[in-house]
């Protein structure tokens, strides 16, 4: 549905954006995870056709964004989310929303029908006479994102969406984009909040400039370290790590009798080291799996 | 290009028009206050009690129903600084940009929501102004001084000429600037030539006749053609997402 090729922007002889190459299949949620100036809102930009690229290629549904006819055509299978919601405060969330499909070319009834049906999804409907800049944050992030849906979009490009919410508010809007991936929307979610892509996301790129990684959050996280396992004795001794140093195993940290042992195959290799250990005579108290997370996957390639 | 698209974006425009108090009371009240103040300054210009010539009363008129085009003027500017700034101050041009409407469409229909309600105030108000200075000095004239060939060019050309060109100095402010007042303050400086030109024509240094509204009319479409050139070139998808401060 995205395939992007070495795309690379640059503004004068600053690069915002260099040499990008990812994909992103139909009804996927894509998570573009990097700090602030990494070059998500450029990349956004760019496939949603709002500023030309430098170099490389992108296509959106097998449409050009270089091309000036492919990309009305792209514009009308997308809606974009900004970073800064940007509604006409004086207009109500009704009229907000109609102004888009209209220019979306929603026919009258299609918009009445939307209107309705998003409005009422994100609990505003009652609200849909208020002007909009009387709502919330949260409010004005959630009427965003019908506009952004009103003409049912194959794609979803979301720029930071939770930002500056309330916990609250970010549970409703991460739930509803969990909703919209249950319709098969293929989904482009900007954020630098780990959680929230590792809740959402079936895919991430870790994007500093460059793209420094993809792939799942899994495969993400085993790409620091792999396993670790953790086993807490009673108390440590030279025959327990003897026995340990016996099994070549490829790192061993003892830490006030808390052993942590790098493992390739956890399934295998557990069961082998607890029984060195009680063969030694060590007493368990616990064993467990290091894991890494996505902040440590994040750090290791922004830092 | 779709027409239609540029109307609904005017019409959007429109609607949030009508909920600034400040845009009503500059386009609807100062055309009609103008229209029915400037009547009774001239009546009381002393025509009837033979102080001015004829000739002189009705360079007057001629000066008077020029402030109108001031007015156009002065007024597309604040709208059009309104209407084009606004959206950048609240962050609302992205969105509009991201939707399948082209650049010519945006600004076609931006210039439409600037252009035409200071014009439709305008000519309300010039209505007005012409139907008092007909029936205030027709007894001293002794023939209706309206409509007459001047007042024609001032509707149909100089005015609307006036107005495209202050919204297409509101579009090239609203590259360079990022508050709506600062947009309306510098864009109110395109009446300056206009009200040198009124100054003259009241003081009888130059003639605001036929041939110099004629003349007037062809300077503001050169003049509107080349800002025309400059406000396409600013209002460019790119240029307003990464170069409007």
């Amino acid at each position: 549905m995205i395939d992007v090729e070495n795309l690379t922007k640059k503004f004068d002889d600053v690069t915002a954006v260099d040499g990008v190459t990812f994909h992103v299949d139909e009804g996927e949620v894509f998570g573009f995870l990097g700090p602030n100036g990494a070059g998500k809102t450029t990349t956004v930009r760019m496939l949603s056709c709002l500023i030309s690229k430098t170099s490389g290629d992108a296509r959106i549904a097998g449409y050009d964004i270089d091309n000036t006819a492919d990309s009305l055509k792209i514009r009308k299978i997308i809606g974009l989310v900004p970073d800064n919601v940007g509604l006409y405060e004086e207009l109500s969330a009704y009229k907000n929303l109609d102004f888009y499909g209209k220019l979306y070319e929603c026919n009258k009834t299609q918009r009445k029908e939307n209107i309705e049906h998003f409005l009422r999804m994100l609990g505003l409907w009652d609200k849909r006479d208020v002007a909009a800049g009387a709502f919330s944050k949260g409010m004005k992030q959630k009427i965003a994102i019908a506009r952004a849906l009103i003409h049912e979009p194959k794609i979803l490009f979301l720029d930071e969406p939770t930002v500056n919410l309330d916990p609250e508010s970010s549970k409703m809007v991460r739930e509803f984009i969990l909703e919209l991936k249950k319709e098969n929307k293929t989904i482009f979610l900007n954020t630098h909040n780990l959680d929230e892509a590792q809740k959402i996301c079936d895919k991430i790129g870790i994007l500093n400039t460059k793209l420094m990684a993809t792939g799942s959050p899994k495969e993400l996280e085993e790409s620091v370290w792999g396993s670790k396992t953790v086993i807490q004795l009673e108390q440590v001794n030279e025959m327990i790590l003897d026995a340990l140093d016996k099994l070549s195993l490829n790192s061993i940290i003892n830490d006030d009798n808390k052993l942590t042992i790098d493992v390739v195959n956890p399934e295998k290799e557990n069961p082998a080291i607890v029984a060195a250990i009680v063969r030694a005579g060590g007493h368990v108290q616990y064993v467990t799996e290091l894991s890494p997370t996505l902040e440590d996957v994040y750090l290791k390639f922004v830092r | 290009m779709k027409l239609w698209k540029s109307w609904v974006i005017a019409s959007k425009d429109f609607s949030v028009f009508r909920k600034k108090k400040s845009i009503i009371y500059s386009v609807i009240i100062i055309p009609l206050l103008m229209s029915i103040i400037l009547p009774f300054i001239i009546s009381s210009s002393g025509l009837k009690s033979g102080s001015i010539t004829i000739g002189e009363f009705t360079a007057l008129l001629n000066a008077f129903s020029f402030f109108f085009v001031i007015l156009a003027a002065s007024l597309t500017t604040v709208i059009a600084s309104y209407s084009l700034l606004g959206e950048k101050v609240e962050k609302s041009i992205e969105p509009l940009l991201a939707t399948p409407t082209t650049d010519e469409e945006i600004l076609l229909g931006k210039s439409f929501a600037a252009f035409l309600p200071p014009i439709a105030s305008i000519y309300v108000g010039l209505v007005i102004f012409m139907v008092l200075i007909d029936k205030l000095t027709y007894s001293s004239l002794g023939y209706f001084y309206y409509p007459n060939w001047n007042i024609a060019i001032i509707i149909l050309l100089v005015a609307p000429l006036a107005a495209i060109l202050s919204v297409e100095l509101g579009v090239i402010l609203s590259s360079r600037v990022n508050d709506v007042r600062a947009a309306q303050q510098l864009g109110q400086l395109v009446i300056i030539p206009f009200f040198g030109i009124y100054i003259l024509g009241e003081i009888g240094y130059i003639s605001l006749g036929i041939n110099s509204m004629l003349l007037i009319s062809a300077m503001l479409l050169v003049i509107d053609v080349i800002l025309f050139y400059i406000s396409t070139i600013t209002f460019r998808r790119e240029e307003i997402i990464t170069k409007w401060k």
